[in-house]
C-alpha cells in the first residue's frame, strides 16, 4: 500500500466501511452533501494535476532540480553556505520539532520553548542588547521591522530613515514596503570605499532623523570602522542606531552594544541552514526599553503549579491575535525551526569554534584576495579595507564574460559592476579555492 | 515517569497519557548554559577574566573586535541528548490528533524532507538564470499548479508566510488604487471573526481598519456590509469558508457589492482545506489570496515556522505583483527543453523579503500537490469535511452554528474553555484552539483535518465528553500528565525573563 496510493489523498486513512459509518453517523448520503455551496459557484472542472507513488514524486522533483548546474558557488552578499554539521539535520528533523504548532499550550511544549529561549539568549550574547525575539522572516523583513519599531518609539515627529547607498537592493525594496503604510521615508546615505562617509553621513543627519542603519560587515564584505563614530552620530539627534549584521560575524567583531546599537537585525541562519536559494532568518534584537514595543514571539520564564521553572510564550498582548490592528506587527507564522537549527549549529560550535569560524572568514577572505591580486588581469581587493568572507576584485576584462568563463569551468561569481566580481569564501574547501585561482587565471587575462 | 512518587490515575483507563519530564535538583531538563559556560576572549588585551577562561588571538585590531564570547562548550553526545530530550518534551503532530481549529495541522508526510535535502535545491539566489532553470523551473510550476487550485491568473511565491502573503495583497490593492488614481481610497473592511493578522497586516499597509460585525447566522451582515462600504473602500477581507466552518453562501452578491464600490475582494487562504476541487475564490470573485501552504499543503509548522504565503491574483492586478516572478521563455532551448526566466511585473510593488521567500517550503509544497493530484487534493478536503461533521457529531458540547465544514466551534458553555483544552491534554490529545471566534461563548474551535481515522476520531470525542463532565476544580488542576504542569501566565510578563543572563542577574 505504502507509496503507490494513486487515488483519494494517501494520508487519509479512512476504510470504506468507516465512511460508510461516519456518514450514517452525520445523517449523509455522500461526502458532497455535507458541502453547503451554492450552485452558481461551485467548482465543476479539474486541476489537471496528476497523482503520483511517492516513488514517482521523488523522481519528478530529482529530474526537475537535476537542470541545475552543480557548481561551486562563491557567492555571499547576505547568503552563505556554510557547512552544516549533521548533527543539526538529525536533531532538528525529530519529528516533535518538525510537527508541532506554535507553542500556546506550554505545558505539552517545553522543549521548543526551551530551545527558543536558547536561542534568544545565544543572540543576547552576540549582541550585548537585553532582548532577541523568536525570530522574523530574514534579514530584510527584519530591517522593515526595526523602522515601524524606531518610528512607534521616538518621540519626535521625524520621518528620515537613513541607508548605506550600498546594501542589497532587494533589502531597500523590502524596507519601502514596510514604511509604505506609515510617513518615514527612506533614503540613502554615502559610503566611502566601502565603508560608511562619516562626515557624508553627518550631513545627512538631522533633528528628523528616525533611524540610521549600517551593516559590519557590509554587502561588499568590507569591516565598518566606525561604527561608534556612526551610533554618536545617530544618538546625537536620538535617532534610532540599527545594525546589520549575522552570528559568525558578531563573534568576532564589534559587540553592537558596545558601539551603541538600538537594535541588530540580519541573517541569523547563516548558522543552521546550508545554500537556501535565499531562504533565511530574521535577527532581531534590541534594548530592553523597548520590551513592549518588540515585533514577534517571544519566550520568557514562569514557573509551573508546582513551582518549577518554565517556559512560555510572553507579553503576547503586543502580538497581532490579541491586539489585532494595534499589535507591533502582523507577524505570526515565523521561522522558529530555523531558529532551532541556528542554536543546535551554534552549540555544535561553542564559542571557541565560533570565534575560529569568524577568524577563518577573515584570514581565508584576505588570503584569497592576495592570490588573486597576484593574476594578471586582476586586482583585489577593491577597497583598502579589512575584510569579511568576501570582497570585491576588479576585473581588466569586462566583468560579465569574466564570469560566464568561470561558469563554464565550474564557478559562479557576483558581477557587482562594470569591471568587478566579487568573491566569498564561506563554506568553500581550500582545495576548491585552488582551483578556482587556476580557473580564474586562465579567463582574466 | 511521574514524579509525584504517585500512581494516582484519575483518567478513563483507554486514555492513560504521560509526557516525559526529566527533572534534575527540583528542576525540568537543565538550560545549555546551566551544563557549560565558556569565556573565550579575543585578542591580545586581558581582560582580568582570564584564570577560568580561554584566550585567542585575532586577524584584527583590537578596536575591530570584541573582548569575549561567553557560551556553552558542550560534547556532541551532550548535546545529542539535550535536544533529544528537548524534543521528548514537545506534542508534535505524529505524537497524536492536533485538532486545532484554523491552524489545519495535518501530517507531513516526511517524502517532502528528502527532496527539499536534495543537494540540487541547494543553490545561491545569485546564480546565474541559465545555471539554474530546474529550480526555476519548479518555481514556474508551482506558480501554476497554485493558480489553477484557486482560479487565479498570476501567483508570487516570494511572501514567506500567510501574514506576509496579506500584506503583499494590501500592498497590492494599495498600488492598483494608486495607479487608477484612487489613492483617496484608506479603508480596508474586515469582518469581527476574521484572523488577528487581517487586521494588523491592513493597519501596516497604513489602512483603517473598518470591522464588520456578523449576522445572527453567523455569516457577513450584508445590510453592515453596505454600511461599510464607500467609495474610500479599499478591499474586503474575508475567509471562507469562515472561521465558524460555514460558507458565506452569499460571496456572488457580495463580492458584486465590493466591486460597484471600487473595491477588492481579498480571499484569507487559512480555510482553502475545506474547498479544494469544490469551489475556488478566484470563481467566487475573489480578486486577490493568499494560501497558507503550510496548512492547505501540508508543510510542517516547525514549532512555528516557517511557512510561506504565496499570493495569486486575477489579471488586472498581475502588474503589481513583487518582483521577481518566473516565466516560460517563448523560444526552447536548442536541446528543446523550456526554458525559463525571472522578470519583474510592469508597476511591481517591489520586494517583500530579501530574496525569493521560503524556498525549501515551496520544495515541500510542490513535491505535496505533485503527490496528491487532483484526485488527492479534493479527497483531502472531502475527508477533512467528513471527519469534522463526524466527530461533531460525536461531541456533548453544544455547536450553535452550521452547517459547517473542515472545522467547527463548539461552546464550553459553563466551563472555562481555556481550562478544557488544559485537561484534554491528559488524555492525550491536542486540544482546539480556545475562546475564539468570540461570538461563541466559551469557544472551542476544532479542525481534525482529514488524516485522523475513525477510531482517532472516536478517542478525541471520548477525550471531549470526558473532560465535559469533569467539575472546575479538575480542570482548573489540569494538566497533571504533561512535562510542566499549569503555567503562571502573569508572572512571566510582570516579570519578564527572556534570556539566560537575566536569569543569571536575578539570582
Amino acid at each position: 500500500m505504502h507509496g503507490s496510493h494513486t487515488t483519494g489523498s494517501p494520508y487519509a486513512p479512512h476504510t470504506a466501511e468507516d465512511r460508510t459509518a461516519m456518514l450514517e453517523a452525520v445523517d449523509a448520503e455522500t461526502v458532497e452533501d455535507l458541502f453547503d455551496i451554492p450552485a452558481a459557484v461551485r467548482f465543476d472542472g479539474q486541476f489537471d494535476i496528476d497523482a503520483r507513488t511517492e516513488r514517482e514524486t521523488r523522481r519528478l522533483v530529482r529530474s526537475v532540480l537535476g537542470r541545475n548546474d552543480d557548481c561551486t558557488e562563491l557567492l555571499g552578499r547576505g547568503h552563505y553556505g556554510y557547512y552544516i554539521p549533521s548533527l543539526v539535520d538529525h536533531l532538528a528533523d525529530r519529528s516533535e520539532f518538525l510537527t508541532s504548532y506554535t507553542q500556546y499550550q506550554p505545558e505539552i511544549s517545553q522543549g521548543f520553548l526551551q530551545a527558543l529561549f536558547e536561542y534568544q539568549s545565544l543572540l543576547v550574547e552576540l549582541t550585548g542588547l537585553e532582548i532577541a525575539n523568536c525570530s522574523i522572516y530574514d534579514a530584510a523583513t527584519a530591517l522593515g521591522e526595526a523602522a515601524t519599531l524606531a518610528d512607534r518609539v521616538r518621540d519626535t515627529s521625524g520621518h528620515r530613515v537613513l541607508v548605506p547607498e550600498l546594501m542589497r537592493e532587494e533589502r531597500k525594496s523590502t524596507l519601502a514596503n514596510y514604511v509604505a503604510g506609515t510617513d518615514l521615508v527612506v533614503e540613502a546615505y554615502p559610503v566611502d570605499d566601502g565603508t560608511v562617509d562619516l562626515a557624508g553621513l553627518d550631513t545627512a543627519v538631522d533633528e528628523d532623523v528616525v533611524m540610521v542603519y549600517a551593516e559590519n560587515p557590509t554587502v561588499r564584505g568590507t569591516i565598518e570602522e566606525q561604527l561608534e563614530a556612526i551610533g554618536d552620530l545617530a544618538a546625537d539627534v536620538d535617532a534610532f542606531f540599527a545594525l546589520g549584521s549575522d552570528p559568525i560575524a558578531l563573534s568576532l567583531l564589534e559587540r553592537p552594544a558596545d558601539v551603541g546599537a538600538d537594535v541588530v537585525v540580519g541573517d541569523a541562519s547563516v548558522l543552521g541552514l546550508p545554500t537556501s536559494y535565499g531562504m533565511g532568518l530574521g535577527l532581531f534584537a534590541t534594548k530592553e526599553d523597548y520590551l513592549r514595543q518588540v515585533p514577534g514571539r517571544l519566550v520568557g520564564v514562569s514557573e509551573d503549579a508546582t513551582d518549577r521553572r518554565a517556559f512560555t510564550l510572553t507579553l503576547q498582548t503586543r502580538e497581532q491575535h490579541i491586539r489585532r490592528e494595534r499589535a507591533t506587527s502582523n507577524i505570526c507564522t515565523n521561522q522558529a525551526w530555523v531558529a532551532l537549527r541556528t542554536a543546535i549549529h551554534a552549540a555544535v560550535l561553542g564559542p571557541s569554534g565560533m570565534v575560529d569560524l569568524a577568524k577563518r572568514a577573515v584570514t581565508r577572505a584576505e588570503a584569497l584576495a592576495e592570490r588573486v591580486d597576484d593574476i594578471v588581469g586582476v586586482q583585489a581587493p577593491v577597497h583598502d579595507r579589512r575584510h569579511f568572507r568576501e570582497f570585491v576584485a576588479h576585473v581588466d576584462q569586462p566583468a560579465s564574460a569574466v564570469a560566464a568563463d568561470l561558469e563554464r569551468l565550474g564557478f559562479a561569481v557576483h558581477v557587482v559592476g562594470d569591471h568587478e566580481i566579487q568573491l566569498c569564501v564561506a563554506g568553500v574547501p581550500d582545495e576548491e579555492l585552488d582551483r578556482f585561482v587556476e580557473a580564474l587565471e586562465e579567463v582574466a587575462r | 515517569m511521574s514524579d509525584d512518587g504517585t500512581n494516582r490515575d484519575t483518567t478513563p483507563a483507554q486514555s492513560r497519557y504521560d509526557q516525559a519530564r526529566y527533572v534534575e535538583n527540583g528542576e525540568y531538563e537543565p538550560l545549555l548554559s546551566e551544563k557549560d559556560l565558556t569565556r573565550i576572549a579575543i585578542g591580545s588585551e586581558d581582560d582580568g577574566n582570564g584564570d577560568d577562561g580561554k584566550t585567542t588571538d585575532s586577524p584584527l585590531p583590537d578596536d575591530l573586535t570584541r573582548d569575549a564570547l561567553e557560551l556553552p562548550e558542550l560534547s556532541e553526545p551532550e548535546l545529542a541528548r539535550h535536544y533529544t530530550r528537548l524534543s521528548q518534551m514537545i506534542y508534535g503532530i505524529d505524537s497524536g490528533p492536533y485538532p486545532l481549529g484554523s491552524c489545519t495541522m495535518k501530517y507531513n508526510p516526511k517524502f517532502t524532507e528528502d527532496v527539499a535535502a536534495l543537494p540540487s535545491a541547494a543553490v545561491h539566489p545569485d546564480r546565474s538564470e541559465g545555471s539554474i532553470q530546474g529550480t526555476l523551473e519548479l518555481l514556474y510550476r508551482l506558480q501554476d499548479y497554485l493558480g489553477r487550485i484557486g482560479g487565479m491568473d498570476a501567483v508570487t511565491l516570494q511572501p514567506p508566510a500567510g501574514a506576509a502573503g496579506e500584506f503583499v495583497g494590501i500592498r497590492v490593492a494599495a498600488a492598483y488604487h494608486e495607479h487608477n488614481g484612487e489613492g483617496h481610497r484608506d479603508d480596508v473592511i474586515v469582518p469581527e471573526s476574521a484572523h488577528g493578522t487581517n487586521f494588523a497586516s491592513a493597519a501596516l499597509g497604513g489602512y483603517d481598519v473598518v470591522s464588520l460585525p456578523s449576522d445572527d447566522e453567523g455569516r457577513v451582515d450584508l445590510e453592515a456590509l453596505e454600511a461599510a462600504l464607500s467609495e474610500n473602500t479599499a478591499a474586503l477581507m474575508l475567509t471562507n469558508p469562515n472561521t465558524l466552518g460555514l460558507f458565506e453562501r452569499d460571496i456572488a452578491e457580495i463580492a458584486d457589492m465590493v466591486h460597484d464600490v471600487g473595491g477588492l475582494l481579498y480571499y484569507d487562504g487559512a480555510n482553502l482545506n475545506a474547498l479544494l476541487g469544490r469551489a475556488r475564490p478566484g470563481d467566487m470573485g475573489f480578486d486577490v489570496m493568499h494560501y497558507n501552504v503550510h496548512k492547505t499543503f501540508a508543510t510542517p509548522h516547525g514549532g512555528g515556522g516557517p511557512g510561506a504565503g504565496p499570493v495569486g491574483v486575477v489579471e488586472k492586478l498581475a502588474p503589481f505583483l513583487p518582483a521577481p516572478r518566473v516565466r516560460e521563455r517563448a523560444e526552447p532551448s536548442q536541446s528543446g527543453e523550456p526554458v525559463y526566466e525571472r522578470f519583474e511585473p510592469e508597476h511591481t510593488i517591489g520586494k517583500v523579503h530579501g530574496f525569493d521567500g521560503n524556498w525549501l517550503v515551496l520544495v515541500k509544497t510542490f513535491a505535496y500537490i505533485a503527490r496528491l493530484g487532483d484526485d488527492g487534493l479534493a479527497d483531502a478536503s472531502a475527508s477533512a469535511v467528513l471527519n469534522a461533521n463526524y466527530l461533531a457529531e460525536e461531541i456533548d458540547y453544544e455547536i450553535p452554528y452550521g452547517p459547517f465544514h473542515h472545522e467547527f466551534v463548539a461552546s464550553a458553555g459553563e466551563q472555562d474553555a481555556a481550562d478544557v483544552a488544559k485537561r484534554m491534554l491528559d488524555y492525550g490529545v491536542h486540544p482546539p484552539t480556545t475562546k475564539w471566534p468570540e461570538i461563541v461563548p466559551e469557544a472551542l474551535m476544532t479542525e481534525p483535518t482529514e488524516i485522523e481515522s475513525k477510531d482517532t476520531l472516536d478517542r478525541l470525542a471520548a477525550a471531549f465528553n470526558a473532560v465535559a463532565n469533569e467539575d472546575d476544580d479538575t480542570l482548573e488542576a489540569a494538566p497533571e500528565r504533561t512535562t510542566a504542569r499549569r503555567i503562571d501566565q502573569t508572572s512571566a510578563a510582570r516579570n519578564p525573563r527572556l534570556s539566560w543572563q537575566a536569569l543569571a542577574d536575578e539570582s
